[in-house]
This record gives C-alpha cells, structure tokens and sequence, in this order.
C-alpha cells in the first residue's frame, strides 16, 4: 500500500479516528505524517494532558468538513492564538469558543462523545435558550396530538408556539 | 475569623462519617461547578489588574447574595493565607494543589464554617462551587452547589453558550462545568486483585479513577476518587444518577468480596488488622505511605467489627491530621521529614489511645 499523500513511498503510519461516527482510516509513509503532525504519541515524556488535549486540536487533517485553519490567528477577545491554545490545551476566554468554533468542535467529539449542552440554562442571560427548548419541547407534542390525530388540542399547541414565537423577537 | 477553624483544628464537614449513608464504603461525595466570568480572560492568563477586577466582580455579587449559606462564607484570599495554611486546605481536599500554589490576592477561597461549602476563585476558572458531604450524598451535594450558582448567576453574567453551555477554560469541563466525585475506601476489591478491571470496566463507561488528591495524584490507602469524565451532551441529573448506579454497584461487590474474606480467610485477615494495629500504637517513625496504608487495614477492622470502639470519625480525621502540613501545624513550626515522621507516629498514637479510652 502506497502513501496517500505523497503516493510515491510505503505507507508505514495507519491511523482510525471515528468522525461523526464514521470511521476514517488514513494511510501515510513517515515522512508525511510527520509533516501532518500525526506524531502526537512519539515522546513519551509529552504524555500530559495539557499535551494531549493540544494535540487533539488541529489534528484534524483528512477530515473534509475541517478546513484548515492558520494556528497564528488569535482571539480577538484576549489575544490567545490556536497555537497558544495547542501547546497548553487551555482556553483564554469566553469568546476563544467562538472564535475557534471549528476547530473545538472535533475536540469536544473526542472529549465528550457529544458536542451539545442539554444541562442546565442560566436564568439570566439563558432566557432565550429556555424559550427555544420550551418551543422545541411543544413542537414535539404537536407532532404527538397530530399523529393521535388530536386536531382539537394539535391547535391548541400551535397557538401556543405562536406567542411563545414572539417571546424570541 | 469564622473560618479560623478550618485552619485551627483538623475537623471539615466530610470527616462527620454517622452523617453520610454508606460511610463504610464512600468516605465523602464532591460536587464542583466550574463558572467564569463573560469576556473577562480566564485566571491562568490574568494579569494582576484583570484579576483584581474579576475578583471584584465576584466580591460584588456575594455581598448582594441572598441565600443564608453564601451570605455566611467568608473570603480568605491567598496573600492572606500562609504557605502552610493553605497547603492545610489542600489536605483537606477543599482546593486543588495548583490553587493553593499562588499567594497571589486576587486568588482565593469563599468558604463556610464546616468546609462543606467552599468557592475556589480564580483557580482554573473564575468561579469553581463545591460542596462536600460525608458518605454518599451526591444528590444533596448538588443541591447545596446549585443554590450558590443560582444565587451568584442574578448578579453575574456567566459565560454561557447555547450549544456548549458552561464555557471552561478547559474544554474536559465545557457543558455542565460539574464534576461529580466519590471518595472510596476498597480494600477487599484491592486485596482480591480486581481493581484495575473494575476501573477498565469504569472507563468505559464515560468516568475516571483517581488518587486521593485529585488529578495525578497515586492511590494511596486504597483511596480512589471516582469521578464523572463527560460533562458534555449530559444533563446534571443524569451524570449524578450514573455515578451514584455505578457507585452502589461498586459498594455491593466491595461487601460481597468483605463478607468472603471475613468467611475464607478469617484468621490471616483477623492477623493482619491486629498487625496493623499493633504498630500504628507502638511505633515511634511512621512514614506517610505506610501509615495510610495501616490505617486502611484497621478501617478495614472496625468495619467488619474486629475492632471495637475505633469511630469512622477518628480515623477520617487521622488521615488528615497525618498530612505534613497539619503536622506542622500542630507543632507550630517546620520539620523536616524525619521530624514528621516522629509526630506522625506521636499523633495516631494519642487518637488511638483516645478512642480506647471513651
């Protein structure tokens, strides 16, 4: 088998992520997959976590969906760049998670199985997701009354969603 | 100083074993939310002016508190606190060793009398609400924590994110921003070989195992914190629910392999806790390691009623009074490890006197 990459030497370095719950296989000679940066585990002396959760980041090469980003752009919050954040595996800011959006999202796959919070909303400041799982949450009980054919109450509901509508502006 | 007492004596809240359900098993449950604050950078990054304001911040939204456990708490920030004292903290679990680290006064703890409920601020994150209770209580602990978060959230904007929820400034904490841990007592599952596929089992399962002090710290005692990993596309109720499932699993199989012993191998296990006792109540040297690990042989005894009149309290209480810095504490001056070796021998054997004699 032939290296992806450069398709010239031996693939030596084989590589399974799970994606999305697909499983990608990747196959590349050393050469390549060092310049990938696919050597996260050859020191072992770099077995920390920061370490490991900075390698986890960025190493998102092959993987479609991941454009690759530049690891100097920074927050414009607090000034941390994606390379600051891979070397210590730490965030600056509340806004780093915006601004690094893309390149989170693999690592939290990794990390948590899951991407989305389904836990607790703060009152304050949380008013408008309370309001989107609540109209969520009606939605699903309308396609109920619909489906038990319950037109009566299916109305009711919808009405019920239209005001609640408004809350979101 | 209210809090004094956390600094004077040995006792915090968690060491109360006739409070806790299953306190034979579960020394004491943890529950810890990590919040910080919007656009403010997160502490490792802070200059002293940043943190000066964030710590400003959170002062101003304590003092507007309403709730009668945090209108209690008292602030203690580290350029207040000793080397010593704060270390004192650590042996008592109630801040990471990271935290206590700084002597920095923007860094600090907002804690009650008991050190049931204690605030880290500006540790990893800005905010992190603990509360500890003795035995298996997860379920309380979470409701104590979540009062002080809803109470501090009317007058902070915390960082919150639609589809991330609590932002951390490190991503393992993202969502929920809980972590939910139990510190067990196992030594029959030690002793009967099974612990490390228990744990592999664990790991499975979305939870982790720890030493005593938390994060990369060895198992000493046969001590093990076990804790929630995901904290991410879960919901509170659910991450307490499956810690506390898995927790009564581990309890029953820890029972089960206590009875077999007690049965099979009565006398060499009858043996080795008279052993155990007999030289935590004559040496005159005891290191640390080898200490914890008596003292999980006659833990072991006094629940299994080999040993009478020793209390759980006693012996929750020696495990940190046996700490170098409680020691030192206690001396009032410092020592090297030879020296706290003797008081350390000096130490467990006044409270084992003092338990025979009552």
């Amino acid at each position: 088998m032939y290296c992806e990459e450069c398709k010239q030497r031996p693939a030596t370095v084989h590589l399974t992520q799970m994606y999305n719950g697909k499983k990608v296989e990747i196959h590349l000679c050393e050469a390549c997959a060092a310049q990938k940066g696919a050597f996260m585990f050859d020191v072992a002396s770099n077995f920390s976590i920061p370490n490991l959760l900075g390698s986890l980041f960025g190493s998102n090469f092959n993987l479609p969906e991941v454009q690759t980003q530049l690891p100097g752009r920074v927050c414009p919050n607090c000034g941390m760049s994606l390379n600051d954040i891979m070397n210590t595996g730490r965030l600056g800011c509340s806004e780093c998670y915006t601004a690094f959006e893309k390149e989170l999202e693999p690592t939290l796959r990794r990390v948590h199985g899951n991407s989305e919070h389904v836990g607790k909303v703060p009152a304050r400041g949380g008013e408008k997701v309370m309001v989107k799982k609540k109209i969520e949450h009606l939605k699903q009980q309308l396609q109920q009354a619909v489906a038990a054919e319950n037109y009566e109450k299916a109305a009711e509901i919808r009405d019920t969603i239209k005001d609640t509508e408004k809350k979101l502006g | 100083m209210k809090a004094d007492n956390l600094l004077n004596s040995n006792f915090v809240r968690w060491m109360a074993a006739d409070e806790g359900p299953e306190s034979d098993i579960v020394i004491s449950s943890r529950i810890r939310l990590a919040r910080n604050l919007n656009l403010i950078p997160f502490p490792q990054i802070l200059d002293r002016e940043s943190g000066k304001k964030s710590l400003q911040t959170i002062e101003e939204a304590w003092s507007k508190s309403t709730t009668p456990d945090l209108k209690e708490m008292e602030l203690l920030t580290f350029d207040r606190l000793t080397a010593l004292e704060r270390k004192m903290l650590v042996e008592k679990h109630l801040i990471s060793p990271g935290h206590a680290e700084s002597d920095e006064s923007f860094r600090g703890v907002l804690t009650n009398q008991d050190g049931s409920l204690v605030i880290m601020i500006n540790e990893e994150d800005h905010l992190r609400i603990q509360c500890f209770l003795p035995g298996l209580q997860l379920e309380e602990c979470y409701r104590q924590a979540q009062q002080i978060d809803d109470d501090l959230e009317q007058h902070l904007n915390f960082a919150f994110d639609e589809r991330r929820g609590y932002l951390t400034s490190c991503p393992t904490n993202v969502g929920t921003g809980m972590r939910a841990s139990v510190m067990l007592h196992l030594p029959a599952i030690a002793i009967s070989g099974q612990i490390n596929q228990i744990f592999h089992n664990i790991a499975q399962l979305g939870m982790t195992v720890r030493g005593i002090y938390g994060e990369g710290t060895e198992v000493i005692g046969n001590f093990f914190q076990l804790s929630n990993q995901v904290t991410l596309g879960q919901t509170e109720e659910d991450i307490i629910n499956n810690l506390t499932g898995i927790t009564k699993r581990i309890i029953e199989q820890e029972r089960l392999l206590r009875e077999r012993l007690r049965e099979d191998m009565k006398y060499q296990l009858e043996d080795r806790v008279g052993r155990a006792y007999g030289i935590l109540s004559s040496a005159r040297v005891m290191n640390s390691n080898e200490a914890m690990a008596l003292l999980s042989d006659v833990r072991l005894g006094v629940d299994l009623g080999i040993l009478a009149k020793i209390t759980a309290f006693a012996l929750n209480e020696l495990v940190v009074a046996i700490r170098p810095a409680h020691l030192q504490k206690k001396v009032g001056k410092e020592m090297d490890a030879f020296h706290r070796d003797i008081e350390r021998a000096e130490v467990i054997k006044e409270r084992l006197a003092a338990t025979r004699e009552h």
